[in-house]
């Protein structure tokens, strides 16, 4: 188990992670935002797990959960959500797409399910090459809906593959709620069609999702194979900037505020004697911080530039 | 040396790509110890075992995907779509993850890998073991698609294919997997991509096309030949990118051109060659440029397939059409 003096770092990310959904995009002119407002614990209590020299592959939704939590360069990351030159992915990723390859940030995919397979195949060279390195394959509640989640699952089950199956289960699909398209009441139960374990763990409470996923990050690495766990939380906003929220109730959305996995962990800390109330309001602050002079920095750099275009198509 | 069928060609340049290099893997349905559908894998699991040779569950979508992450992780995974009509599952992985990954990164991530699939009719067999989808895939950048006519051509392009940095979309005409058999050194010497080859030199038209109807392009200028007509032959064998270079220059000596391809017509690479024709050698034509195509319709049964593909005669018809230009 971890300490909680390391626990508390985390918590420095998570406030970070919430910092950074501003009205940069606004400003700068981007067009896509899939805000993950109100999922942090899932992604922080996760990535927690690992170590310096694991893998993780996410989502549309990952872009800064997950980017942050594997320890992005925030002014790098800002300045590829920005689609800025010194960005992560030179500016070509953008949000949906930034990968940090030398930070194991393998990248986020647009394609729901569709990043599954590719973590399949990168966990299946690991195991090739012998290596003690596991791989977090994040995906949402939609995607365990499409046929790659179960070819995925069924091929690293059958296979043993060092990979741990992580659904950020936010309880939508864009405007679709899970319980309306699948007649069962728990992702975590698809796990039996594929003899792993699977196991449903409330994704707000960090130390939830840290205690669950280290036990299967346990499993994959000494070669037992993959583990689905379902991370239970909410998104506050919208799928994206133009959702208006009409498929669900200003009251339901209230409720889960209140559920606020940030303020729930800081919340523990204090409680605990671990840190006093004022400490825990300068780590929000100093993420603020952070937040607003990455985000200053990245809108001077350099747009990236036309005449480079079709340059890194193909191998030069 | 043995005399080698296509089919065996391409067994041998795997073989000898995974001894050289142990990052080379194939994985595909049936590949393992039953040697592949069309037993292009014959004998590689008994070298090479389970782990290179990599039997998967009868799973498109997934085989590529497994093909990109393998990729990220700097393998070389050749896979293997059993047929050219199976292929369409696995296009989602192959056109969104492995042709953009490159560009999306700016070449911090890329994908070596090769998706082979036999390719074209001809065989009396279903629409989903028949097709030439060579086009949908030229259409997306980052992509190469590379299809051989001969023995030598498929060791040496597969070769190479699997050498390159960039996914490569690698179609074997199956109709002319064993149609004849030649001398394939096993050395190990890869044939250049993205470069044309011209088969037989001419002055009076220049015939371009590839895959199985090179066959039936020689033999129509061998035909032409005995009326007093020189046809150039050009084996297009990397069809995206295209040598256009190469094409032009035939084109400046021939003044004519037709194009042989058993796809079907509409938006066919054929299309584009006249089209860049028309754009760049336009001064150069004393004729309109000619295609010999597939229909626009799913391809035949047996009993109509061979009306579908190209024939010699269509083939000496529309360059008939091309002469009456002078």
């Amino acid at each position: 188990m971890k300490s909680w003096l390391d626990v508390a770092a985390d918590v420095r990310r998570s406030v970070t992670l919430k910092k950074s959904r501003r009205s940069i995009y606004t400003r700068a002119g981007a067009w896509h935002d899939a805000p993950s407002i109100g999922q942090e614990a899932a992604s922080v209590g996760s990535i927690a797990t690992l170590r310096p020299e694991d893998l993780i592959i996410h989502h549309h939704r990952g872009h800064a959960i997950h980017t942050i939590a594997k320890g992005a360069n925030l002014t790098t990351m800002m300045a590829e959500f920005l689609g800025k030159e010194p960005g992560y992915c030179r500016g070509r990723g953008g949000s949906m797409h930034i990968a940090d390859i030398p930070g194991g940030n393998l990248g986020a995919t647009g394609v729901v399910g569709g990043g599954i397979p590719t973590a399949v195949g990168i966990a299946l060279a690991l195991q090739m090459r012998r290596s003690d390195r596991i791989l977090l394959s994040y995906f949402g509640d939609g995607a365990t809906n499409e046929g790659e989640f179960h070819e995925s699952l069924n091929m690293a089950s059958t296979w043993k593959l060092p990979v741990v199956f992580l659904c950020d289960n936010n309880q939508y699909g864009m405007s679709m709620n899970v319980s309306k398209v699948m007649n069962i009441a728990h992702i975590s139960e698809r796990a039996a069609s594929y003899g792993i374990p699977g196991q449903s763990v409330d994704g707000n409470d960090v130390l939830a999702v840290y205690e669950a996923v280290l036990a299967a990050d346990e499993r994959a690495r000494s070669g037992q194979g993959p583990s689905l766990i379902d991370l239970m939380s909410y998104r506050w906003r919208g799928h994206s900037k133009s959702d208006r929220n009409l498929y669900r109730t200003p009251q339901e959305i209230d409720e889960w505020k209140h559920k606020c996995p940030i303020r729930r962990f800081k919340q523990v800390l204090v409680d605990g004697g671990v840190m006093t109330r004022d400490e825990v309001e300068d780590i929000d602050q100093a993420a603020k911080t952070a937040i607003d002079r990455a985000a200053e920095e990245a809108l001077t750099f350099p747009e990236p530039s036309p005449e480079n275009m079709e340059a890194e198509v193909y191998a030069p | 040396m043995a005399e080698i069928t296509l089919i065996e060609a391409v067994t041998q340049a795997m073989a000898y790509e995974m001894r050289r290099d142990p990052s080379v893997i194939v994985l595909g349905e049936d590949v393992g110890v039953n040697g592949g559908v069309f037993r292009a894998t014959a004998g590689l699991h008994a070298q090479f075992g389970s782990e290179r040779v990599l039997d998967t569950p009868l799973d498109e979508t997934t085989i590529a995907g497994l093909a990109v992450g393998m990729a990220f992780q700097g393998m070389k995974p050749i896979a293997e779509s059993q047929f050219d009509g199976f292929i369409y599952p696995m296009m989602d992985h192959i056109i969104c993850h492995a042709a953009r990954m490159r560009s999306r990164t700016r070449g911090r991530l890329h994908c070596p890998m090769v998706l082979r699939a036999p390719c074209g009719g001809g065989i009396r067999a279903p629409e989903h073991h028949s097709e030439a989808p060579e086009a949908l895939f030229a259409h997306i950048p980052g992509l190469r698609v590379v299809i051989p006519s001969s023995p030598a051509r498929a060791y040496g392009l597969l070769l190479a294919a699997i050498r390159d940095p960039d996914p490569v979309i690698f179609f074997e005409p199956k109709r002319i997997y064993r149609q004849y058999k030649e001398e394939v050194p096993d050395d190990g010497e890869a044939l250049p991509l993205d470069v044309c080859f011209v088969l037989r030199d001419g002055h009076d038209v220049t015939l371009v096309t590839w895959g199985a109807h090179v066959k039936e392009t020689l033999e129509a200028a061998e035909q032409l030949a005995e009326r007093g007509v020189s046809a150039e032959v050009i084996d297009l064998a990397t069809i995206k990118p295209i040598d256009f270079d190469t094409i032009r220059e035939s084109v400046k000596k021939t003044g004519r051109c037709v194009i042989v391809h058993e796809a079907a017509r509409t938006a066919g690479i054929g299309a584009e060659i006249a089209a860049q024709l028309a754009e760049k050698s336009m001064f150069d034509l004393v004729a309109p440029v000619e295609r010999v195509t597939g229909y626009d319709v799913p391809i035949p049964l047996f009993r109509l397939e061979m009306k579908y593909l190209p024939s010699v005669e269509r083939i000496i018809a529309a360059v008939d059409r091309t002469l009456a230009y002078r």
